[in-house]
């Protein structure tokens, strides 16, 4: 080959993986957790401080862990997404009210649908440092081991509700 | 009506820019001085077109005209009027209007300095710039335009960036762009003298003035940037090795590396086919710094607001503009003849591989820069490349280009010989050693980095007397300040920049070994006590500027007792955007700089603060400006000054492109 | 004598006004944790450190590193930790592993074809070139010419 034609060969290299690059997203973080444990945890209840919300609770069964916030403005973009999906039954999402005011999230929820069998408190942001979430709203899919098979950062949108999600809950409920 | 002027004039400067690209560069080809003369005036009617939308752009934030777009979203009615003309680069559309009218400023001027070129070389270098401003007036037009309208008009704008509100910032992005478009200039020579075949020594002494004045205001820009980041960012530091600051970075190693391969050209006539690549890269690394801060693909402190289709533009611009040249480089490049012999150990092989080290530091900085986009696009995982990285990457790569910088200078040209060098070195490499050694232990903290970095920087300076002494010796007679001034300029200038390298590594040197901090709680008449100096706080006063409310600390800082100077920290609130700014008050010195800056209201009128001892660090930026003086220095050469009042080529066409040789 | 300490004391507001206490209580554990959050990189921020960000996330980190460091855990563990949770975006320093290895040899692998590169076409070039384009001849001429220059000018 010419070696007059390296500087282009590399060029091209380049304009090819930038191409890639303007298709993805810098900020968006995989999770080294999926495949592993979901960490445990025992957080109050927001509507009954006094009873522990845990995972263990939930062996068996095939869930979604939703972290949100009354302050988050992505929580209220994706909250018809959820009262949608909670609505069908599908599979039970199960809150973790992020570094929040107790009042607030209660109003908020009150104000706009509960979709959440049972909302955990994380006031101190301890449970969403464990799980690795760096910004609300973040879901989990967790299968019936307790372990973590899919993280949705950002907010979930009912396409990949239709196409990720469901698909997903439904072959870890066949297993 | 006055926006609608200056979308207009942008349309007319696209048209003229089509002309400029085509006919010029056509009638080179075959010959048309017809056409060939189209050049000159299609470049200055460009200039004044593009200078049009951007008065009238100007206008309108002076006006504060909300019902243009742009003007709505980077102003506000209570922004102070030298901000709201700063915010007219302040955002993506605005800046790279700046960008173009840059560009056709160098365009003016090409035509201005031109006279002593060919007719056929003039025609083509401003046919390539008309070219490259193609792109950007097209980009302006279809996905960026600063003049679109808002209807319903705002009522007011959403505000400048209050981090972009400050002096710095009027100044800084100006001064940056200057040299990273300056570079345009090279780039054209290049492509011009590949599209023309005559690749020879007297294109190098052409491109050497231009390559230089761009490379002057890319140093100053890139200074002035990293000292906006030190006092407006707030914690005191003066390099992230964030991605935009890199995007910088890389055009600047480039085009020192391109300044040096200039001078074995333009001197020996040797290495013009790696010179005019340096050309080409220089500037490609400046479109690439564009690509990489407004399409989003990296994350940065200062990214501009992106959006993927602009990213697609100018990826595709890159790609013709960038991929044209190299494929035209790889195409024309090995008919380029050789030049004049030289051996490994001479002036022409040092700065060789001075270039070598160079662009070993730029591939790094481009490595580092890219990978994790690399990594991300191939599914391999997400990393973060920050300054631990760079750091322990680039000083090995720099140290031994330092030291080929105090050596280059006094080797000579063709055949030098390293026992003699060894022999005129060995005070100055002894003096270096000795003092970089003892001066840490009397300072009474040694560590290797701090060693080193004295070491280099004490060779610079005194490898550079060695050089003067020795020169000086070469002119007979007169008196010592006769001698002094019977040196060329361009060897000051060489001088200079490289004793500019030496104060900057001081300063990095010292504030990395030396610097303190402290964060403390301070309440009321207490009193905290950094590098000698008493800090005694005096409490809060609110005050009120043009659009912001702010909190202003005073501390009054003593040495000795006695006091010697009066601090005013602020906590500032911007109305607009609600967004808190920590504005740090400095008191800057020759020796070291106070910083404090005000942190968070405790209880009971108590502040959390945090004070800065930082010795030294204002020669990191004052190295710069040396350098580029140096520089500076070096363009006012006599030589320059006769070339451009010429009329005829000032060097004969050399034999290069006759013999067809591969290099 | 004690009064008229005192009395000096309470005249001389300076003298009597402390010294300002460390924002921190344990100021060792803070440049553990200062030395630690500048390597590591504030998730929901644009570009910033851990040491540098006041973002809730920031602060929240910084909280459980403190916490970490309270309970004598050593830089690797704390580390470790972080990673497990957030990945090797977290690190500023990538760890040197199989995708990473070309970052890291990279620089250097640069240099050595670069220096390589220049001493072969250095070797090379020493056999070929003959004659020399730019000869002093012409330098001479050259510089006569811009001297005639100057001097018409």
């Amino acid at each position: 080959m010419n070696r007059f034609l390296l500087p282009l060969s590399i060029f091209i290299v380049v304009v090819v993986f930038l191409g890639v690059g303007l298709k993805l997203n810098p900020r968006e973080i995989p999770s080294p957790l999926v495949g592993k444990a979901a960490p445990d945890f025992s957080q109050p209840q927001l509507y009954d401080p006094a009873t522990v919300f845990s995972p263990a609770d939930l062996k068996g069964k095939v869930w979604l862990l939703n972290f949100w916030a009354s302050w988050c403005s992505g929580c209220r973009t994706e909250h018809p997404v959820l009262m949608e999906l909670a609505k069908s039954g599908e599979v039970p999402i199960f809150g973790m009210d992020y570094k929040d005011q107790r009042d607030e999230a209660l109003a908020w929820l009150k104000r706009w649908g509960n979709p959440y069998p049972v909302v955990g408190v994380d006031d101190a942001g301890r449970v969403g440092i464990n799980y690795g979430v760096y910004g609300v709203p973040e879901t989990y899919v967790i299968d019936k081991q307790g372990v973590i098979r899919y993280k949705q950062i950002g907010p979930l949108d009912p396409d990949t509700v239709a196409k990720k999600i469901l698909p997903l809950v439904k072959q870890l409920e066949s297993q | 009506m006055i926006p609608e002027i200056g979308h207009f004039a942008l349309i007319l400067a696209l048209c003229v820019a089509v002309v400029q690209g085509i006919l010029p560069i056509y009638g080179a080809a075959v010959g048309n001085s017809a056409l060939m003369a189209v050049a000159k005036p299609a470049a200055r009617g460009q200039f004044l077109l593009v200078l049009t939308a951007f008065c009238c752009l100007g206008y309108a934030f002076a006006e504060k005209d909300f019902s243009v777009l742009y003007v709505a979203a980077t102003s506000n009615s209570q922004l102070p009027l030298h901000y709201r003309l700063a915010a007219i680069w302040g955002a993506h559309e605005g800046s790279l209007l700046l960008w173009t009218f840059i560009l056709t400023i160098w365009m003016f001027a090409v035509t201005l300095f031109s006279a002593h070129l060919p007719d056929a070389t003039r025609s083509r270098i401003l046919g390539v710039m008309g070219l490259v401003s193609i792109g950007f007036l097209l980009f302006m037009l279809t996905v960026s335009n600063p003049f679109e309208r808002l209807i319903p008009a705002a009522l007011d704008g959403r505000d400048l960036n209050p981090l972009l509100q400050d002096p710095g910032m009027v100044i800084h992005p100006p001064m940056l762009y200057m040299g990273y478009v300056g570079f345009s200039v090279a780039f054209a020579f290049a492509i011009a003298a590949l599209l023309g075949g005559n690749l020879d020594a007297a294109w190098a002494r052409w491109s050497r003035p231009w390559t230089t004045v761009a490379w002057c205001f890319l140093t100053v820009g890139i200074a002035m940037g990293s000292g906006w980041a030190y006092y407006e960012l707030g914690w005191g530091g003066w390099w992230f090795w964030d991605p935009v600051e890199n995007a910088s970075f890389m055009p600047w190693l480039a085009g020192t590396a391109l300044v040096h391969s200039l001078a074995v050209t333009d001197k020996r006539g040797g290495f013009k086919v790696w010179t005019v690549l340096l050309a080409i890269m220089a500037f490609s690394l400046s479109l690439l710094g564009t690509f990489l801060v407004r399409s989003g693909v990296l994350t940065s402190v200062h990214a501009f607001a992106t959006d993927p289709k602009r990213g697609l533009f100018i990826l595709a611009f890159l790609a013709v503009v960038i991929g044209g040249s190299l494929a035209l480089y790889a195409w024309r490049a090995p008919r380029v003849g050789l030049g004049g012999s030289f051996a490994m150990v001479s002036r022409e092989g040092m700065l060789l591989a001075n270039n070598v080290l160079l662009v070993a530091a730029m591939g790094s900085v481009l490595l580092g820069t890219l990978y994790p986009l690399f990594l991300d696009a191939l599914d391999l995982g997400k990393i973060s490349v920050g300054p631990p990285y760079f750091d322990s990457v680039f000083v090995p790569l720099m140290t031994p280009a330092i030291f080929l910088m105090g050596i280059g200078p006094l080797a000579q040209w063709k055949k030098a010989s390293l026992p003699d060098l060894a022999k005129r070195l060995q005070w100055a490499f002894a003096v270096s050693v000795v003092t970089a050694l003892a001066l840490p232990v009397v300072m009474g903290n040694w560590t290797p980095l701090l060693s080193l970095g004295l070491l280099l920087a004490i060779w610079i300076a005194t490898t550079a007397v060695v050089t003067l002494r020795e020169r000086l010796a070469h002119v007979s007679g007169g008196s010592f300040i006769e001698r002094l001034a019977s040196v060329p300029r361009s060897y000051w200038g060489m001088l200079v920049a490289h004793c500019g390298i030496a104060v900057f590594i001081v300063g990095v040197t010292m504030v990395k070994g030396f610097e303190s901090e402290k964060d403390v709680r301070m309440n009321v008449g207490e009193t905290a006590t950094i590098g000698d100096y008493t800090f005694r706080f005096d409490g809060t006063q609110d005050v009120v500027g043009p659009n912001y409310t702010a909190a202003r600390g005073t501390f009054r800082v003593s040495l000795d007792g006695r006091e010697t100077t009066v601090l005013y920290p602020e906590k500032r609130r911007y109305s607009v955007q609600n967004q808190v700014m920590t504005e740090a008050a400095i008191d800057p010195g020759l020796l070291r700089d106070l910083y404090v800056s005000l942190g968070e209201p405790l209880d009971d009128g108590a502040w959390s603060v945090r004070l800065y001892h930082k010795p030294f660090v204002d020669w990191i930026w004052g190295g710069c400006f040396i350098m580029a003086l140096g520089g500076a220095l070096a363009v006012s050469d006599r030589r320059y000054r006769i070339a451009w009042g010429r009329q005829k080529p000032a060097v004969p066409v050399s034999t290069g492109t006759a013999r067809r040789k591969v290099a | 004598m004690t009064w008229v300490m005192l009395i000096v004391l309470l005249l001389s507001g300076q003298v009597w006004a402390g010294e300002a206490r460390p924002l921190a209580d344990d100021p060792v554990a803070e440049a553990r944790l200062k030395h630690l959050a500048v390597e590591l990189r504030c998730l929901v921020c644009q570009n910033q450190t851990l040491a540098d960000s006041n973002a809730p996330l920031a602060e929240d980190l910084r909280r459980e590193v403190r916490e970490m460091i309270a309970k004598d855990m050593s830089d690797k563990e704390i580390i470790e930790f972080l990673v497990a949770r957030y990945g090797d975006f977290v690190l500023y320093r990538p760890p040197l592993k199989a995708t990473t290895t070309l970052l890291w040899v990279g620089p250097f692998v640069l240099l050595m074809i670069g220096a390589t590169a220049l001493i072969i076409t250095l070797r090379r070039r020493a056999h070929k070139v003959v004659d020399v384009p730019v000869t002093d001849e012409e330098h001479r001429r050259v510089e006569q010419l811009l001297a005639e220059g100057s001097k018409r000018s």
